[in-house]
């Protein structure tokens, strides 16, 4: 009794922890199936196929390779304005700052499929074609909120004395910027691109509705789990889990290396 | 430090800094009023004053950090008034410090250097680190360090560009008080050392008094009075001054005789006569005018009542009681009061204590009217005096 009163706490932890990382740990299993049938949900035999094919099934590597680009081309457009909206919202008093504010949480609170419907209305009357061009720009706009979101809170505990301390020691705007601003900010924006990309990369209701007859990566998974699921599907499941573990663990192997040789 | 001419020295014309008709307004509120101001090249000078006298804006605007609404700042013969802070020879010492918490204490100190272009930074930066001791601390961060020596840093970083005029916004305020008075030698040996003129904003007046050469006292975005220490701690012409350095007790009289050539005013307050030396009343008196008569504490002997035959002829007297006294150690604090005024202050060395003078007791304050001076009465008797509020 003594020791699970003791141990209560790393014993939630852990409990929580497989709740979370199960479903991953089922992805992972099923890439490494041999499916009878053409749906893989029964585990029937260990088997490296999908792993030694991953680009097997024709026109799952173009949906991928498409998503990967919208994402990355959303996080760069979303974080470049989304620290600038940051700045201008901490730094500078305008007008209509507070009514910014608070609807550049609008896209957050709006319902997706609402806010899907009602783009796709939009690039209608306006006589866009639909495509790659207007998946990202709906992309940019809801990854929008979140990057905002994340670099406030690092803007707003900044010592603005720090870009004057620059100034004063005849680092001109530009200088300032780039040695004092942007990496003091490095670590909200960061975080702000992280998850602007996730999210771009996972969507799945926007881009449906204003895709046209381009296919993401989440639109062929859906596509494809009509007719049966191929085990490729999981592999790169598990090969995009793999690299994002990598990355974390590989950020927090640095800082931790920093602090030891600042300490030393 | 060797080569600071270098860089000073290519103004002939001095390197004085001279404000000449300089202020700020935001809005409606005027922080400084229209003021001229000249701080001698390789002097010591502090802005002193309150919360909010404008001290810093001030120094704002010598270090191009804040626009002045008029006027102009010329550092030795050159206008820098247009000049952003990044091209004006100047450098600032923070409050805060605002060392760069992402970059060791070397590239902190280096960081001036090197956005002008300068690539060999080291043996500067170590001659910097040896100035303020912290040889050791080269590739820590900032936050590894205790306050005393991120306030070191931070005058490193300023110093090793060797600035026109090195600017300090009250850069002790945030160290406690045995750490404050260390710093405060430390920073006035290294002004001697380098030579560079220092301009330092602070609240405490004993900060200012011990470390500057000339004290410029600040009140409501104006300069109240300029000079040395010593000579504004003795010849306040305000009463704000005054009150704000150290302590003044301040009697409301009526003059009775104006002195001419040179002679003393003669003046009653509470039934009594006292004498103020003409030059030293700061506005003409003429008969039957209000003046206020001023004297510090501790210039003021105590003596009790049954002894008042022993003090000697020509001294200012006031007769009253004793109301409070607290024991210092090196001195104790009396509170009197007198017909001539309530609450006078009376600091008595402790060298031969009178075992009489406790409260309650009947006693004449005495003291050499030449310590006496005279000022305007038509100003707040209270003004500059430490509320409770401010004292905190």
């Amino acid at each position: 009794m003594r020791w699970i009163r003791r141990n209560l706490v790393v014993i939630a932890g852990l409990l929580t922890l497989a709740y979370m990382i199960l479903p991953n740990l089922v992805v992972m299993a099923f890439s490494f199936n041999k499916p009878k049938g053409r749906f893989n949900y029964s585990w029937q035999e260990f088997s490296l196929d999908a792993w030694k094919d991953p680009c097997g099934v024709a026109d799952m590597c173009e949906s991928l390779s498409l998503s990967l680009q919208l994402a990355a081309w959303a996080t760069v457009g979303a974080v470049v304005l989304g620290t600038m909206i940051a700045f201008a919202l901490v730094r500078y008093r305008f007008r209509a700052r507070g009514a910014i504010n608070s609807l550049i949480f609008l896209p957050m609170a709006m319902p997706e499929v609402v806010m899907a419907a009602s783009l796709l209305t939009l690039f209608l009357n306006m006589g866009i074609e639909l495509g790659f061009w207007t998946v990202l720009i709906a992309h940019i706009m809801f990854c929008l909120s979140f990057v905002v979101t994340a670099v406030k809170a690092r803007v707003m505990s900044m010592d603005p004395r720090l870009e004057e301390a620059a100034r004063d020691l005849y680092a001109g705007p530009a200088q300032t910027f780039l040695r004092v601003t942007l990496p003091i900010a490095a670590p909200g924006i960061a975080a702000g691109a992280l998850l602007a990309f996730a999210l771009s990369f996972d969507d799945f209701i926007i881009t449906n509705f204003n895709a046209g007859s381009t296919v993401t990566f989440p639109m062929f998974v859906w596509g494809s789990a009509q007719r049966g699921t191929p085990v490729q599907i999981n592999v790169i499941g598990t090969a995009m889990f793999a690299l994002a573990v990598l990355v974390v663990v590989a950020g927090q192997i640095i800082t931790n290396r920093r602090k030891k040789t600042a300490t030393a | 430090m060797t080569d600071k001419t270098a860089h000073t020295g290519k103004n002939p014309g001095g390197g004085d800094v001279r404000l000449t008709g300089i202020s700020k307004s935001y809005g409606s509120f005027t922080a400084v009023h229209p003021l001229d101001l000249t701080v001698p090249q390789g002097s010591f000078f502090a802005l002193l004053g309150a919360s909010g006298c404008g001290k810093t804006t001030t120094l704002r605007m010598i270090a191009g950090l804040e626009d002045p609404s008029t006027g102009t700042v010329f550092l030795g013969d050159k206008d820098v008034t247009d000049l952003p802070p990044y091209k004006r020879p100047v450098n600032t010492v923070f409050q805060s410090y605002a060392l760069f918490p992402h970059m060791d204490i070397t590239e902190n100190i280096a960081f001036g250097l090197r956005r002008r272009g300068i690539k060999s930074v080291k043996k500067q930066v170590d001659d910097m680190l040896e100035l303020v001791q912290l040889g050791d601390k080269a590739r820590h961060k900032p936050h590894q360090l205790s306050g005393g020596q991120q306030q070191r840093v931070a005058v490193a970083r300023a110093l090793i560009n060797h600035p026109q005029v090195l600017l300090l916004d009250e850069p002790l305020g945030a160290l406690d008080l045995k750490l404050r008075r260390q710093m405060q030698l430390e920073l006035k040996r290294i002004q001697t050392e380098v030579g560079i003129t220092f301009v330092h904003v602070t609240h405490d007046q004993e900060e200012a008094m011990t470390m500057a050469d000339q004290v410029a006292v600040m009140n409501g975005g104006r300069v109240e009075q300029l000079g040395a220490p010593a000579d504004l701690y003795e010849n306040p012409q305000t009463t704000f001054v005054a009150n704000f350095l150290g302590t003044s007790n301040l009697i409301e009289a009526e003059v009775l005789e104006t002195g001419s050539g040179g002679s003393d005013v003669l003046v009653t307050a509470g039934g009594g006569k006292l004498r103020v030396p003409g030059d030293r009343c700061t506005s003409a008196v003429r008969q039957g005018g209000k003046v206020l008569v001023g004297v510090r504490p501790e210039k003021i002997s105590l003596t009790h009542k049954d002894d008042a035959g022993s003090i000697a002829d020509g001294r200012n007297r006031v007769t009253g009681r004793i109301a409070d006294s607290s024991f210092i150690g090196v001195s104790t604090q009396y509170v009197v009061n007198s017909p001539a005024g309530a609450e006078l202050q009376v600091y008595e060395q402790n060298i031969e204590r009178d075992t009489r003078l406790v409260p309650g007791a009947e006693v004449v304050l005495h003291w050499n009217p030449a310590h006496t001076f005279g000022l305007d009465a038509a100003q707040d008797i209270d003004a500059g005096v430490e509320t409770v509020e401010d004292a905190g």
